[in-house]
């Protein structure tokens, strides 16, 4: 799966690096590091993790929602 | 969109504003034959992560494709062959391998490339390597895994910082050279430039400024040493040229568009001008290559190399290609950007090259962790926020508003605004992502709007 996350619009409120540790990873205090294709075994949490961003900032595929 | 829509669209760059221009086209109906064209061999990835997250050695850089976020149907992808010209009044655009792609509407979204390093022979040395694409980040991800002694980062702007910051992070000893006073002063200014320059040298960088490469110098074929014109000399394996960029447009001379060094001009709903100053209507262009007169900047002419504007432009410019006239619309949102270096989540919003002033209104420049508003005579044009990102918002809407200047926030006691030391944008040491360019379609350089105004012009 793919997925890009819009930092312009992120506010790094960090529930994405809680619910799916394996594709998001906060840098310091604020900053976002993420996987832009993470293993489908990720899949159902990256969604989540998706779903869960306060800010809606993060994007997947189209086939994969 | 239109009743009468075109039947042939072609994008030329199939990059971030190629594939989310493609996305609004479909989204919003178009289902026509549909061209994507793009110089490198691989559908639509991301830039951003490959002098970040790609150089730590967590996610590769083959890893950074891009979502497709609508349903593309039938596309015709020529990936692997670049443009090599628009003959306008055949309607068609010419391949590298002599393809002519006969079009209704034309998006061009080339871009920009590396300003190489100038001399040929030394850039040709084995461990000089540029970053723009997905094989240069490679190239370097495994030049640094080699384990070399020093790296040398040739350029201090984001994409040099960010290198050398992950250089100090995997623990390989850096030096970065800059030309100007600090690094980030072009996009920046000069009092922001000292935190950035704090940054790096907390971090271990051997941060030099005020002085240049003169040479880079190899043995058997491989990068050793660059010399510096303060005489002294950095013995290093890699350099990683980072020098700013370069747009690419050069296959439009000959299309009769007002095309040069500092982008195709189009409208602010991305119609191209002709060479006339008059908007066409079937060749549209978004991204990093189109420079736009942007309304809250008094219709100065911007060319923005951020990723939201080739997001946002792309859409704008791809709506209007196919809408009927009275439903067109402006790309009008205000520019942002962010960055990430030596463990500080940089973001910015608005044009802060524009400033005079700065103004430190929250947090602590000494500390790294703040807020700041750059001001324009009697209003605020910009922000920059060092790990102080949720403010970014408050600051947008202040811009969006031509708030004057004292901004309205409590401002910590002994702040007071200060030039913020922008250097001449005509300087040759300045590598801004953000390009103002005066309000003439045709006629461009690189200017800044004076800051001292008559009291009648507003």
């Amino acid at each position: 799966m793919k997925l890009v996350v819009d930092l312009s619009v992120c506010q790094g409120y960090a529930q994405c690096a809680f619910l799916a540790p394996d594709a998001f990873r906060i840098s310091g205090e604020e900053a976002l590091l993420y996987d832009p294709q993470p293993d489908e075994r990720l899949k159902e949490r990256v969604l989540q993790a998706a779903a869960a961003c306060p800010v809606q900032a993060i994007s997947v595929d189209r086939e994969q929602r | 969109m239109s009743a009468a829509q075109p039947e042939r669209i072609v994008i030329v760059g199939a990059s971030l504003a190629g594939l989310r221009g493609a996305e609004a086209l479909r989204r919003e109906g178009f289902t026509g034959s549909l061209t994507i064209v793009g110089d490198e061999p691989h559908e639509p990835y991301d830039r951003p992560p490959l002098s970040k997250v790609a150089l730590t050695g967590w996610v590769p850089p083959e890893r950074t494709g891009l979502p497709w976020l609508a349903d593309l149907g039938e596309v015709d992808w020529r990936l692997g062959v670049a443009a090599t010209a628009l003959d306008r009044r055949a309607r068609e655009v010419v391949l590298a391998d002599g393809t002519r792609l006969p079009y209704d509407r034309v998006l061009l979204t080339t871009g920009v490339r590396n300003r190489p390093w100038p001399h040929a022979g030394q850039a040709a040395l084995a461990g000089v390597q540029g970053i723009r694409t997905r094989e240069d980040s490679r190239a370097i991800g495994d030049l640094l895994d080699a384990g070399p002694t020093r790296v040398l980062v040739v350029g201090a702007g984001f994409t040099g910082s960010e290198v050398a910051s992950v250089c100090g992070q995997r623990g390989l000893a850096v030096t970065v050279v800059e030309r100007a006073e600090n690094p980030l002063v072009g996009p920046l200014g000069g009092v922001v430039g000292e935190v950035a320059a704090g940054l790096q040298r907390a971090a271990g960088v051997d941060l030099r400024c005020n002085v240049t490469v003169e040479a880079l110098e190899g043995s058997g074929g491989r990068f050793r040493a660059a010399s510096l014109s303060d005489g002294t000399t950095v013995e290093a394996d890699v350099a990683v040229i980072a020098l700013g960029a370069l747009r690419n447009t050069e296959w439009l001379a000959g299309s009769g568009l007002a095309t040069g060094p500092l982008g195709v001009s189009c409208d602010p709903g991305g119609r191209a001008y002709a060479v006339n100053g008059m908007a066409v209507d079937d060749v549209f262009a978004a991204g990093d290559v189109a420079r736009f007169p942007h309304a809250l900047y008094e219709y100065e002419f911007l060319a923005l190399e951020h990723w939201e504007n080739a997001v946002v432009g792309a859409q704008v410019a791809a709506h209007n290609m196919i809408c009927d006239s009275p439903d067109r619309r402006a790309h009008v949102s205000v520019p942002v950007f962010w960055s990430v270096q030596f463990g500080t989540n940089i973001k910015s919003v608005g044009v802060p090259a524009l400033a005079s002033q700065i103004l430190v209104t929250q947090g602590s420049a000494k500390e790294s962790r703040f807020a700041a508003a750059y001001l324009d005579g009697d209003r605020v044009v910009a922000a920059v926020t060092f790990n102080h990102g949720r403010y970014l918002e408050y600051y947008r809407h202040l811009i969006e508003q031509a708030c004057p200047a004292p901004v309205p926030v409590g401002v910590a006691e002994g702040n007071a605004p200060e030039d913020a030391r922008f250097p001449d944008p005509g300087a040759p040491y300045e590598f801004p992502t953000v390009v103002v360019s005066g309000r003439s379609p045709t006629a461009m350089e690189a200017r800044r709007v004076p800051h001292e105004r008559t009291s009648g012009e507003r």
